[in-house]
C-alpha cells in the first residue's frame, strides 16, 4: 500500500511540475526571444513579468469557447485532448532521478516512440474537424512531416539502445556512467534533435501551423482554453523532448557533486533553451525541402548510424 | 489484470463493431485505432509488451495515420454518408453475420470444453528475447519479409521517379 | 550547413547587447522642438489671442478635422466665436500651422493623447488655448499689420509709415 502512496505522490508531482513549468515556458521563450533580439520581452506584470503567465492563463481561460457549426463537433473537441494526453503519458517512462520514475517499462524508449506517433492525431484531426481549408492543409502537413519524420526519430535512437543493451530508460542512463552517449553517438544525437524540432512543429519545420500561409494553420478554429491546449500541448513537447536527450545522450541525472534532479533539470533546461534559440535565428522551410531532408538526407544518416554502430558493437562484443 | 483485460477486450470489441456501422468514414478510422490501442493494451496485459508497443507505433501510428490521411484527402461529403448508410441493409449484413456466429459458436464450445484452459502462467517477453527467436529459429520468415518488402520499396521508388521525369 | 551554425552563434551572442528598447512610460524618449504632436492656440505677447479667424488652417488640413467660427469684437479686431479640433481625425501633418499669418496656431511635442472615449478627443477652443505664445516669444501680429484696431490707428505700427495725407501736396 506504501508503495501505492508514494507512486501516486510521484504521478502528482510530476503532473503539476510539468504544467507550472509549461506555463513558465510561455514567459521563458517571450523573454529569451527577447533577449536574442535586442529587446525585453514582457517585463511588466509582476517581477521581471514572471506574472505574465498568470495574466495570459486568466486570459485564455476568459475567451469564448466556441466550436464552429461547421465542424464535426465531437473530433474537434478530442483533438487537442490527444495531444496534452499523449505527451503526458510520454512522460511517464522518463526517469527523472534514479527513484522518481512513473513506469519504469522495460520497453520504454518504444514506449515514447509509440505516444509521439499517437500525437500526430491530435493535429490531424484537429485540421481535418476545423472543416477549413487553410486547417486542413495544415493537418496535411502535419501528417505527412511527423509520418515521415517519426522513421528516422526511431532508428537514430536504436544506436542508443545498441549501445546500451535495453529499451528501458533507466537501463540506458545507467550504460551512461563512464560516457555520455553524445559521444559515441554524436550522429544519432543531431538526427533525434532534428527530428525532435519536427516532431513538436517548432520553428523551422513548424508548417503545418505556418502563420504566413496558413493563417494558424490547424489550430486556425480554436479558440480559448482548447487553442490553450494546443498552446500547452507545444511547450509539453519541448520539455519532452529536452528531457528524452538529456536521457538518452547526456547522460540523464548523471554528474558530480549536485543531486541527480538537479542535474537532470539543469540539462533540461539548457535544451529547452537551445529550442528557443533556434526558434529565434531559423527561418522555416518548404514543405518540399523539408520532405527532400528527411528522406534523402536524413533517412540515409539515420541507417549509415545504425550500421555502424551494430557493426562497432558486434567488434566490441560478439555472440557467445 | 482479469478485469483489465475483459476492460480492453470489451473496448475492442465495441469499437470494432462500430467500425463497422460507423457512416462516417473518419469516424470508422478512429474507432478503428482505439481497437488497435485496445489490442496493444491486450498484449501488454499477456506479457507481449514489445508487440504492444509495435502496435501501436506501426498500426496505430503509421499506417491507420496514413488512411486518415488518404480519407481527408478525398474530401467525402453527405453523399458519402447517404451510401454508407445504404450499405448497412440487413440482407447485406446478414451472410457475413451466419458466417461469424458459426465461428463464434465454434470459439464458445471450445472455451467450454477446456481444452483452452490448459494454458500456463503469464511470462513477460522482454525485447531480447523476441530479437533472438526472430534472427534464430524464425529466420528464413524475416528474410522472405524483407525480400517482399525490398521490392514494394524499389517499386514505390520507380513509380515515384516515373511521375517527376513526366512533369519535367 | 556552418551557414546555419554561424547564424544560430550570432543570434546567441545578441543575448550579450543591451536592448535597444525604451521603456516609454519610466523612460522618455528625446523629441526634437519641432515634433508635431497636440495642437494648441496661442496667445500674443499682451496676452489676447492671436487667432483671427481667416479660416486658412481649416482650409489646408487635409482631413478636415478643424473648424471654427470667426467674430468681431467693437474694436475691429477679429477671433474666433469657437475653434474646434476633432483630434481623432488629426493626421498631425502640420499643415495648418504653416499657413497660419499670425502664428496662433501651433504643434506641440505632446502625443500622448489618449482617452476612453472617442468624443473626449474633439477638443474646443478653451481646452486649445493656452496662455503663452507658444514658440514665437515675442510676436504680435495686430502690432505689425496696418490695420485699425482700438488703441492703435494707422501708421502707429512697428516699421510702418505714416499713411499718405492725400490732401498735402508735400511728398
Amino acid at each position: 500500500m506504501n508503495e501505492t502512496a508514494s507512486t501516486l505522490l510521484i504521478i502528482a508531482g510530476v503532473l503539476v511540475t510539468l504544467l507550472t513549468l509549461s506555463a513558465l515556458l510561455i514567459w521563458l521563450e517571450r523573454r529569451l526571444l527577447g533577449f536574442w533580439q535586442e529587446r525585453y520581452g514582457p517585463n511588466r506584470v509582476g517581477p521581471f513579468g514572471l506574472l505574465q503567465v498568470v495574466a495570459d492563463m486568466i486570459k485564455i481561460f476568459m475567451k469564448e469557447d466556441w466550436v464552429p457549426p461547421f465542424a464535426d463537433k465531437a473530433v474537434f473537441v478530442i483533438a487537442p485532448a490527444v495531444i496534452i494526453v499523449t505527451i503526458l503519458m510520454s512522460f511517464a517512462v522518463v526517469p527523472f532521478t534514479p527513484s522518481i520514475v512513473v513506469a519504469d517499462l522495460n520497453v520504454g524508449l518504444l514506449f515514447f516512440l509509440a505516444m509521439s506517433s499517437l500525437s500526430a492525431y491530435s493535429v490531424v484531426l484537429a485540421g481535418w474537424a476545423s472543416n477549413n481549408k487553410y486547417s486542413l492543409l495544415g493537418g496535411l502537413r502535419a501528417s505527412a512531416q511527423m509520418l515521415s519524420y517519426e522513421v528516422f526519430m526511431g532508428l537514430s535512437l536504436m544506436g542508443v539502445v545498441m549501445l546500451a543493451g535495453s529499451f528501458s530508460l533507466r537501463d540506458i542512463v545507467a550504460a551512461q556512467q563512464g560516457v555520455w552517449f553524445c559521444i559515441p553517438q554524436v550522429l544519432g544525437f543531431i538526427i533525434f534533435l532534428i527530428a525532435g524540432l519536427a516532431e513538436t512543429k517548432r520553428v523551422p519545420f513548424d508548417i503545418p501551423e505556418a502563420e504566413a500561409e496558413l493563417v494558424a494553420g490547424f489550430h486556425t478554429e480554436y479558440s480559448g482554453m482548447k487553442f490553450g491546449m494546443f498552446f500547452v500541448g507545444e511547450y509539453l513537447g519541448i520539455i519532452l523532448i529536452s528531457a528524452m536527450i538529456t536521457v538518452l545522450f547526456f547522460g540523464g541525472w548523471q554528474g558530480p557533486w549536485l543531486p541527480p534532479v538537479v542535474w537532470f533539470s539543469i540539462k533540461t533546461f539548457l535544451f529547452i533553451c537551445l529550442f528557443i534559440l533556434l526558434r529565434a535565428a531559423l527561418p522555416r522551410l518548404r514543405f518540399d525541402q523539408l520532405m527532400t531532408f528527411g528522406w534523402k538526407v536524413m533517412l540515409p544518416l539515420a541507417l549509415v548510424n545504425l550500421t555502424v554502430t551494430g557493426a562497432l558493437v558486434l567488434v566490441g562484443h560478439p555472440p557467445e | 489484470m482479469t478485469g483489465a483485460f475483459y476492460l480492453a477486450a470489451l473496448v475492442a470489441a465495441v469499437s470494432t463493431g462500430l467500425v463497422i456501422t460507423s457512416l462516417n468514414a473518419v469516424h470508422a478510422l478512429l474507432y478503428l485505432i482505439v481497437s488497435f490501442l485496445a489490442v496493444a493494451v491486450v498484449f501488454f496485459i499477456f506479457g507481449a509488451p514489445f508487440v504492444a508497443m509495435l502496435e501501436i507505433i506501426i498500426y496505430a501510428g503509421a499506417i491507420m495515420v496514413l488512411f486518415v490521411f488518404v480519407v481527408m484527402m478525398l474530401n467525402l461529403g453527405r453523399r458519402a454518408i447517404e451510401q454508407e448508410a445504404g450499405w448497412l441493409r440487413s440482407r447485406i449484413w446478414i451472410g457475413p453475420s451466419i458466417l461469424s456466429a458459426t465461428l463464434l459458436g465454434e470459439l464458445l464450445y471450445l472455451f467450454g470444453s477446456g481444452i483452452l484452459s490448459q494454458a500456463g502462467g503469464i511470462t513477460v517477453q522482454a525485447p531480447k528475447q523476441v530479437g533472438v527467436v526472430l534472427l534464430g529459429p524464425y529466420l528464413i520468415g524475416v528474410e522472405l519479409a524483407s525480400m517482399l518488402l525490398l521490392p514494394g520499396l524499389v517499386g514505390a521508388y520507380h513509380l515515384g521517379r516515373h511521375l517527376n521525369s513526366e512533369d519535367a | 550547413m556552418l551557414k546555419l551554425l554561424k547564424g544560430i552563434w550570432l543570434v546567441f551572442l545578441h543575448a550579450f547587447t543591451r536592448p535597444v528598447t525604451v521603456q516609454y512610460p519610466e523612460e522618455k524618449p528625446y523629441l526634437p522642438p519641432r515634433w508635431r504632436g497636440r495642437i494648441i492656440l496661442s496667445r500674443d505677447p499682451d496676452g489676447e489671442e492671436r487667432c483671427v479667424g481667416c479660416y486658412l488652417c481649416s482650409v489646408a488640413c487635409p482631413v478636415g478635422c478643424i473648424a471654427l467660427q470667426a467674430t468681431e469684437d467693437e474694436h475691429g479686431r477679429r477671433y474666433p466665436a469657437w475653434f474646434r479640433i476633432n483630434f481623432s481625425r488629426c493626421i498631425f501633418c502640420g499643415y495648418c500651422e504653416e499657413a497660419c499669418p499670425t502664428y496662433a496656431i501651433q504643434l506641440t511635442t505632446d502625443f500622448e493623447l489618449s482617452e476612453h472615449d472617442r468624443r473626449n478627443l474633439v477638443y474646443e477652443k478653451e481646452h486649445l488655448l493656452i496662455s503663452g505664445t507658444g514658440k514665437y516669444p515675442g510676436y504680435n501680429f495686430y502690432r505689425v499689420s496696418g490695420l485699425r484696431i482700438g488703441g492703435k490707428d494707422k501708421g502707429e505700427a512697428e516699421h510702418e509709415a505714416a499713411p499718405t495725407d492725400l490732401r498735402s501736396l508735400m511728398p
